[in-house]
């Protein structure tokens, strides 16, 4: 252990839902964003599901809405080191979504893209089984601009990189095809409680 | 990440983006290094540059950041990101510089504990996106702390006496305020939002900033570099897109 001398830290707290090297950010939420925050209305808004699937489709605002609500409580992590508790999100879940295509049994990995463009690559056990949303509104309020709105993907159980902002569409694949993070060095999964990071991790 | 072993095409999303990687960034640097603290410089009131001796550096481009580590004496460890702010110059030496944060547990130890010879662990470069490897004409756009990356780019600039255009847009609160205020040269234009010296307009960046800079039009055209908090990153990165620059060429990095 390097002991960093006259180092003490903040107060211990103890807090089981806090990831390895992740700090409390407590009422922040910081914005992240790579790219310019598009202009983007919900009416322009659409979200696409195709490749290895059975029937592609294509939802408007209007026609995701009238999936049946989904909402996700709990805490979200970014790689940077922040962690945010008790945030309420309001969407559809994924599986949803996916019920609607139907996946290809070949399909392992989906690329998630932006309507900037942006994407990220999950595997798609973790976009199933009630653990990924798309993501409308945020404590009761329709989602800013700047944290993803009109709609983002909420993957919260991994780290937040991968829950696309401004979600266009998800393509599944038979393989893991690298997203603009990954490509930067980042970790192919990024679960937080195994501090995968970035890549090697 | 080879064409020639590439056997499928890659993923293509139907919308095009901005900041598609500068570098292959390939595999991050995952061991973490022991950086001996050698040189503490003030800057402003609030801001100093610490200058470390990493003899393992790996070498970094100007623009990425790595991740720093400290260690209490029961194991409680925080990491932070931080930009680097110096130039690849091979020396074995690094420098940051740290804001002091209310309440910042990590710039709180450096700007009240930290002296010569003091041990941290970095871990880095880190992300290839926000990098600048003296290629493209650089537009470069901060505010407050937001301009150390940028200083990177500045200095890597000058040391290597590259003749491609780089240009300087730096907001600070005044003049006691901005970082770096000795070693600006031609290539920058400071603005002041509160305070400036006799003479110089006092206020916001505005429109009146960019447009002479992106009338310059260099050959091949900008990128665009934007750093600083999320709220002027966001003003910046407006002020860009309005006088012209495409969105596909600005890259943002925002604190947090």
């Amino acid at each position: 252990m390097n002991v960093t001398r006259g180092f003490t830290g903040r107060p211990r707290v103890h807090n089981p839902g806090l990831p390895p090297g992740q700090y409390d950010a407590g009422d922040d939420w910081p914005v992240l964003s790579a790219e310019v925050t598009p202009d983007l209305a919900a009416s322009d808004w659409t979200f696409r599901v195709d490749g290895l699937v059975e029937r592609p489709q294509t939802w408007d605002w209007a026609a995701a809405h009238a999936l049946p609500a989904s909402s996700y409580e709990g805490d979200i992590h970014c790689v940077t080191s922040w962690s945010k508790f008790g945030v309420r999100f309001g969407g559809v879940s994924l599986d949803t979504f996916l019920a609607a295509v139907g996946p290809h049994a070949s399909a392992t990995h989906a690329v998630a893209y932006a309507h900037t463009g942006y994407t990220a690559s999950l595997p798609l056990a973790d976009l199933t089984g009630g653990r990924a949303w798309i993501a409308f509104e945020y404590d009761g309020r329709p989602l800013a601009a700047e944290h993803g709105g009109p709609a983002r993907l909420l993957v919260p159980h991994l780290y937040f990189w991968k829950s696309a902002k401004w979600i266009a569409g998800l393509t599944l694949l038979d393989h893991d095809e690298p997203g603009f993070w990954e490509q930067n060095g980042y970790h192919a999964r990024g679960n937080p409680w195994d501090e995968q990071r970035y890549s090697g991790d | 990440m080879t064409a020639t072993t590439t056997a499928r095409t890659a993923f293509v999303p139907p919308t095009r983006f901005a900041v598609p990687g500068r570098i292959d960034a390939g595999e991050a640097a995952v061991e973490w290094q022991t950086a001996t603290l050698t040189e503490i410089r003030r800057e402003t009131p609030r801001a100093a540059t610490f200058r470390f001796a990493v003899p393992a550096w790996a070498g970094h481009l100007p623009g990425q950041h790595l991740m720093l580590r400290l260690t209490a004496a029961d194991g409680y460890v925080a990491q932070r990101h931080y930009s680097i702010a110096s130039a690849p110059d091979g020396s074995g030496h690094i420098e940051l510089t740290l804001d002091h944060v209310e309440g910042g547990e990590v710039s709180g130890w450096f700007h009240t504990e930290a002296r010569p010879g003091d041990q941290v662990q970095v871990r880095g470069p880190l992300s290839g996106f926000f990098a600048w490897p003296g290629d493209r004409p650089a537009l470069l756009i901060g505010a407050g702390s937001g301009v150390v990356p940028l200083m990177s780019m500045v200095r890597h600039h000058r040391e290597r006496r590259l003749s491609v255009p780089l240009r300087l847009l730096v907001s600070a609160r005044g003049p006691r305020e901005l970082i770096y205020a000795d070693e600006y040269g031609t290539e920058t234009t400071p603005v002041f939002t509160r305070t400036a010296p006799a003479g110089v307009p006092v206020g916001r960046m505005t429109a009146a900033h960019v447009a002479p800079l992106l009338a310059e039009r260099p050959d091949g055209g900008w990128e665009a570099y934007v750093c600083g908090s999320n709220a002027f990153a966001e003003h910046a990165s407006r002020l860009l897109v309005a006088a012209g620059q495409p969105v596909d060429r600005i890259r943002i990095e925002r604190f947090g």
